[in-house]
């Protein structure tokens, strides 16, 4: 057990909606149901699975953003749930999340280098100058400027927003990062830098990831270990080459098949 | 083949800085029933040339040159209140960010009514069945109605505004990556359905990606962008088979392979600029 840095026992979540003629009625949709999961330390999980299965309401809950109904989250052998104030703040440090929707987690109002050095400055790591420079460079290993820290997030494109929320939660250094379609936005050239770069702190530092996207050609190069979610649940989990080579379940085999563009010549040899 | 965009020697500065070109003198046409895929960099302009289509440029941009044609008339001259007539109903859009374009307070089915009782004026019971048939088409169980932007997943929310885009049933439809926060499964279900309409509608399509694969399956042309410029356009098997232009070339070679054999390699830009001086 000792070598799983993150890891979750029998999580659940269940969500109440309003439903019905004038919303009065409610529907429940499980969001979560009964998912155990376990990240090893200097690796990669990655997390596929349809759309509304419940993966970032997993990854909202892996780092107590959101309550779960039960289930626990140990982090180094502690029981996240139970940290007082303090420790939890002190442990975010070392648990970032790069989110789904770059635009919503941006703050409109507030200039990039700000955004991307502000962690920095909570956690007082350094000298206001060495933050300065720790920022610039940061945005350069994500492709973007220097000149881009006096910009706001709306002066930005899809894909350069994605990738200053990624620059956001890389500087800190931490020792999981969560990562919600973190290249989904991205052309392939700038993903393959984003996935190298990835990779590359992952060595330096023996970061560990957990990784949730549906582009199972990306899962296949980033991850270790992959994770199938389906309404909710767990329904496979292995190495990676095993389940790409021979998936258990329908719904995987179904996912692997319906990969884009195999019918084309020039994707297949590519 | 009838012509239903044209956009000729679209030109977009910001108000700040007019002699930065984000888009560069840009010029094609889509036809009637046609899918045209725009690839490219990310920050090439993309997305602002989908904006200046349907004349939703942020007021920091200005549209300093060109022309848009669709069906043969100038919409880039039109005011605003000419532009509501066309758009939602003549041309949908399928923002990239949804969260951006969904309005947090209203519930899914409301917003999706509107444009149905705006431009179609339906009311009650039809409007009703109109919006659990578009939610159910877009593969969001209809009880689902009343849920607000904020209590769906992010591949909900982009369908929840894809079903927007098409409630109308529009001749040309502006997709800016609308499958990227989609599964391959449900990603499948919803270009079967926009197939469905190019065949049934004829409508066009200006579908914007990252994603090779999707356009080698629905592209009948592809537009390469590079720094705010086309540097590369025509028909799909010729693009991907035959790319001219050194970006495109380098660009084709960083597709990720289905069994991850193939290193990941991002573009050399210093090799790249290198070889367009000379
Ligand atoms: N309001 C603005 N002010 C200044 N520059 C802007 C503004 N909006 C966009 N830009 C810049 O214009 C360029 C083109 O942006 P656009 O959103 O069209 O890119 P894109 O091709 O859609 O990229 P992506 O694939 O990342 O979405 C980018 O470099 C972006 O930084
Ligand atoms: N705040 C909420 N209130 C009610 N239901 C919610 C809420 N947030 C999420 N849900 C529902 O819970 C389910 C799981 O959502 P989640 O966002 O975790 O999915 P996901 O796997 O990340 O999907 P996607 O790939 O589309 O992003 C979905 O059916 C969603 O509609
Ligand atoms: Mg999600
Ligand atoms: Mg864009």
């Amino acid at each position: 057990m000792s070598d799983l840095i993150l890891s979750a026992h029998h999580l659940t979540k269940t969500y109440t909606q309003r439903s019905g003629k004038f919303g009065f009625g409610t529907t429940q949709v499980k969001a979560l149901d009964d998912v155990s999961i376990g990240l090893k330390a200097g690796t990669t999980l990655a997390v596929v699975g349809e759309s509304g299965s419940g993966k970032s309401t997993l990854a909202r809950c892996l780092l107590q953003l959101q309550p779960l109904d039960s289930g626990e989250v140990i982090f180094e052998g502690k029981d996240l749930a139970k940290l007082s104030g303090s420790e939890l703040r002190h442990t975010r440090r070392d648990l970032q999340m790069v989110f789904q929707d770059p635009f919503a987690s941006l703050n409109p109002r507030m200039r990039i280098g700000k955004i991307v050095g502000e962690g920095l400055l909570i956690h007082r790591l350094g000298t206001l100058a060495e933050q300065q420079a720790q920022v610039i460079r940061m945005l350069k290993r994500v492709g973007l400027s220097e000149a881009d820290m006096q910009k706001y997030p709306h002066e930005f494109s899809g894909g350069q927003r994605q990738r200053i929320g990624i620059a956001r939660a890389l500087i800190l250094q931490p020792k999981v990062v969560v990562c919600d379609e973190p290249v989904s936005a991205l052309d392939v050239s700038i993903q393959a830098q984003i996935l190298l770069l990835l990779k590359e702190l992952q060595q330096e530092m023996s970061l560990s990831y957990i990784f949730i996207s549906h582009d199972l050609r990306v899962v296949r190069h980033i991850a270790d270990e992959v994770v199938v979610m389906y309404k909710g649940k767990v329904v496979e989990q292995g190495a990676v080459n095993d389940i790409y080579q021979s998936p258990a379940q329908d719904y995987t085999r179904n996912l692997l098949n319906a990969i884009p563009g195999r019918k084309h010549a020039a994707m297949a040899s590519t | 083949m009838s012509e239903l965009l044209r956009i000729e020697g679209l030109t977009i500065t910001p108000k700040s800085a007019p002699e930065r070109c984000l888009v560069d003198d840009i010029s094609f046409v889509l036809e009637s029933g046609k899918t045209t895929c725009v690839v490219g960099e990310s920050g090439s302009g993309k997305s602002l040339t989908a904006l200046a289509v349907m004349g939703l440029l942020s007021s920091q941009l200005n549209q300093v040159a060109g022309q848009v044609n669709f069906q043969g008339q100038d919409i880039s001259r039109l005011t605003n209140q000419q532009m509501q007539q066309i758009r939602g109903k003549r041309i949908g859009m399928i923002f990239q960010e949804p969260m951006t374009s969904l309005n947090p307070v209203l519930t899914v089915g409301y917003q999706i009514g509107e444009t149905l009782t705006v431009h179609l004026g339906l009311k009650g019971g039809m409007l009703k069945a109109r919006i659990a048939s578009l939610l159910e088409q877009v593969g969001i169980p209809a009880e689902r109605v009343n849920s607000y932007p904020d209590e769906l997943s992010g591949g909900q929310r982009q369908r929840v505004m894809i079903a927007m885009s098409i409630a109308c049933e529009p001749v040309l439809l502006i997709a800016d990556e609308p499958t990227t926060a989609l599964d391959v499964t449900v990603q499948a279900q919803i270009l079967k359905l926009l197939d469905e309409l190019k065949t049934r509608m004829q409508m066009g399509m200006l579908f914007i990606t990252h994603d090779f694969g999707v356009v080698a399956d629905i592209a009948d042309n592809v537009v390469v962008m590079f720094r705010g410029k086309i540097v590369e356009s025509g028909a799909v098997d010729q693009v991907l088979n035959q790319p001219q232009h050194p970006y495109t070339k380098a660009l084709l070679a960083c597709v990720p392979d289905a069994d991850g054999k193939k290193p990941l390699k991002p573009i050399d830009y210093a090799w790249l600029n290198e070889g367009q001086a000379a």
